[in-house]
């Protein structure tokens, strides 16, 4: 089962899965979606090698990501009153490794709108999924990585998770 | 009450009263083109840290207003600081963000410049009439007239005349020195990244809200509940702590802010909140290893008595008027660039003190992010409200922004400056707004007025 083409295919789906719950504001099921110690990550620099001796757009270890989606959901949030809707395409995913204690690393390309207050804002860039099988047909996310091309550009707040 | 199509002394003095100030100061283009004009182009603004162009050679854009600036190490040791300009037809002569030139070519047709600015050769010079002097200092990339650092950090006037840079700090320079002695090996240097994160709003908005102690509770409210509410069970590698205990920080009710911090003002519209966190509270705990293998180090540089002097200065942002502001408790430092009337960028960086320990700053780098991090979940409803006081201002509502807070209990302070009675007066915003005047019209209007 190893490195067949299946197993691309059910890591897109799984990637596509959890494109939706974000674009659906599901925030509760896409943080389930993630194990128990794992990091999401933003750099601010193109091709950043740590988030620890460089500052970073978003870097949550488990503990901030439940933070920062506990956030997302409470109704004081004034970045997100009136609330943005999101739609991500996702696309161009290929296997990047696939290995037999059942870690897939998957590349993938995010092309993100967002409307809110009558303007769209677009990011574009490449993520970069760390997953863990969970079972026989889903999988967990221990580490998700997204490079913005903008990323050291001027940017506006960053609210709605990439 | 419209502001005059011609901009008089008097009709600017007309915009700022003792505890209000009005609304047109933060929308109108023609306020906007002035202050530019009289502050950015006569105050000292900072435009980067000796560390960023530590070599002969190395440079670093950035920009005083709105204008773009080569911040460069010449051959003499020096840091100059050069308009961005091709002196033959106009063209930004250095597009790269930072680098190493040992000179300036324009690639419009090759006017290749010194790194002190000069001309080094024209193409085709024998074409120009014989009255083209490359010799002269204004067929150039035009040096900004004085620039000036202090421990490091360095200024740069538009100005030919005025106030010496120490002059200009005054008191406020003693938060530089918290920045720079509380490295073991008594230097600091940039490191670390920056954020440039954008809004729409006013320059001004920036600083009247870094020294703002009464908006946590309402700006930072959904932040604050979701940190209260975060289980410290859940794994964290540390960043994640520290984020979240800095977002707990910000609930600190009224009576803290009105009884253990202080707010003090001083001339040129400097100011800072003092008395803020001690150490047991935020990132650098006393029992944190980290922490206690940085006192250690401290002390064996500095000696036990000097370390614990430097460590009893506890300050949290300190504005230098009209683009900086910084902590320098945790070695963050902001500057602003105004872009419009309406739309301002901020860039902030991180400072890593040299002699202490790697992990020290990593500290730093997870305490940016939360604080000053384009994705950060305290920082975006600070976003959400500059732009917001945009769209408030653009109806017809109040006319007149009230600043009055704490206004009849400001008194002087033995430093020289003016001390609000506590963390929530709003004296820091009328100590700009004295500073404004006399950049606008010459002449101020002491914050204290009213008090006596």
């Amino acid at each position: 089962m190893i490195g067949d083409s299946s197993s691309r295919e059910k890591a897109e789906a799984f990637l596509l899965r959890e494109a939706r719950l974000l674009d659906e504001a599901q925030y509760e099921q896409w943080l389930a979606l993630f194990t128990q110690d794992a990091w999401y990550w933003v750099p601010s620099q193109a091709g950043q090698t740590s988030p620890r001796d460089t500052v970073s757009l978003i870097y949550d270890d488990r503990r901030l990501l439940e933070t920062r989606v506990r956030r997302l959901l409470n109704p004081s949030i004034h970045a997100q009153n009136p609330p943005s809707r999101s739609s991500r395409i996702v696309a161009n995913v290929t296997l990047e490794t696939d290995r037999d204690d059942g870690i897939l690393e998957t590349r993938s390309k995010l092309l993100l709108t967002e409307y809110r207050r009558n303007r769209l804002r677009t990011y574009a860039g490449t993520a970069w999924h760390r997953l863990v099988r969970d079972g026989k047909a889903a999988f967990r996310i221990a580490s998700k990585r997204v490079d913005l091309i903008d990323c050291d550009g001027e940017l506006e707040g960053l609210v709605v998770p990439l | 009450m419209g502001v005059d199509a011609m901009l008089t002394h008097q009709s600017l003095r007309r915009l700022v009263e003792p505890g209000r100030v009005h609304r047109s100061l933060y929308t109108d283009p023609q306020i906007f083109a002035l202050e530019m004009e009289r502050i950015f182009g006569a105050a000292w603004i900072y435009v980067g840290h000796e560390s960023q162009v530590p070599q002969v050679g190395d440079f670093v854009a950035t920009r005083i207003g709105l204008k773009p600036i080569v911040l460069v190490r010449h051959e003499d040791g020096k840091v100059y600081a050069l308009h961005n300009q091709c002196a033959h037809r106009g063209a930004m002569v250095v597009a790269p963000e930072a680098g190493n030139a040992h000179e300036f070519r324009c690639c419009y047709h090759g006017w290749t410049y010194h790194t002190d600015g000069r001309i080094k050769s024209i193409p085709l010079q024998h074409g120009y009439p014989a009255c083209l002097d490359p010799k002269d200092p204004k067929l150039a990339m035009v040096q900004v007239p004085r620039v000036t650092s202090y421990r490091g950090f360095i200024f740069a006037s538009l100005a030919t005349d005025g106030p010496d840079l120490q002059e200009f700090l005054g008191y406020a320079a003693t938060s530089l020195d918290d920045m720079v002695d509380r490295a073991p090996d008594g230097e600091i240097e940039a490191a670390g990244g920056v954020f440039k994160h954008a809004y729409n709003g006013n320059w001004k908005l920036y600083l009247e809200n870094l020294c703002d102690a009464a908006h946590p509770l309402f700006v930072h409210q959904s932040s604050i509940e979701a940190a209260k509410a975060q289980a410290d069970t859940v794994h964290s590698d540390g960043s994640g702590e520290i984020a979240v205990r800095q977002m707990r920080q910000n609930a600190a009710p009224y009576s803290f802010w009105e009884s253990q911090v202080g707010i003090w003002t001083y001339t040129n519209g400097h100011s800072f909140l003092g008395d803020y966190h001690d150490d047991a509270k935020l990132v650098a705990a006393m029992n944190d290893p980290v922490f206690r293998d940085y006192i250690a180090k401290l002390e064996a540089r500095k000696g036990k008595e000097r370390a614990k002097k430097i460590l009893e200065v506890r300050r949290w942002n300190t504005n230098v008027y009209p683009n900086l502001s910084f902590m320098s408790q945790f070695q963050q430092l902001r500057v602003v660039h105004p872009v419009a009337p309406n739309r301002t960028v901020v860039y902030t960086y991180n400072f890593r003190l040299k002699g202490a320990p790697e992990a020290m700053f990593e500290q730093t780098i997870a305490f940016a992010n939360i604080v000053n991090g384009t994705g950060s979940l305290v920082l975006t409803d600070d976003l959400e409200t500059y732009g917001r006081i945009d769209a408030g201002l653009s109806s017809e509502g109040a006319e007149w922004l009230q600043i009055g807070r704490g206004f009849t209990s400001d008194t002087a302070d033995a430093t020289g400056g003016v001390r609000g009675k506590n963390s929530t007066s709003e004296v820091y915003i009328r100590n700009m707004y004295d500073a404004w005047l006399t950049y606008m019209t010459g002449e101020g209007q002491p914050v204290r007025a009213a008090a006596q």
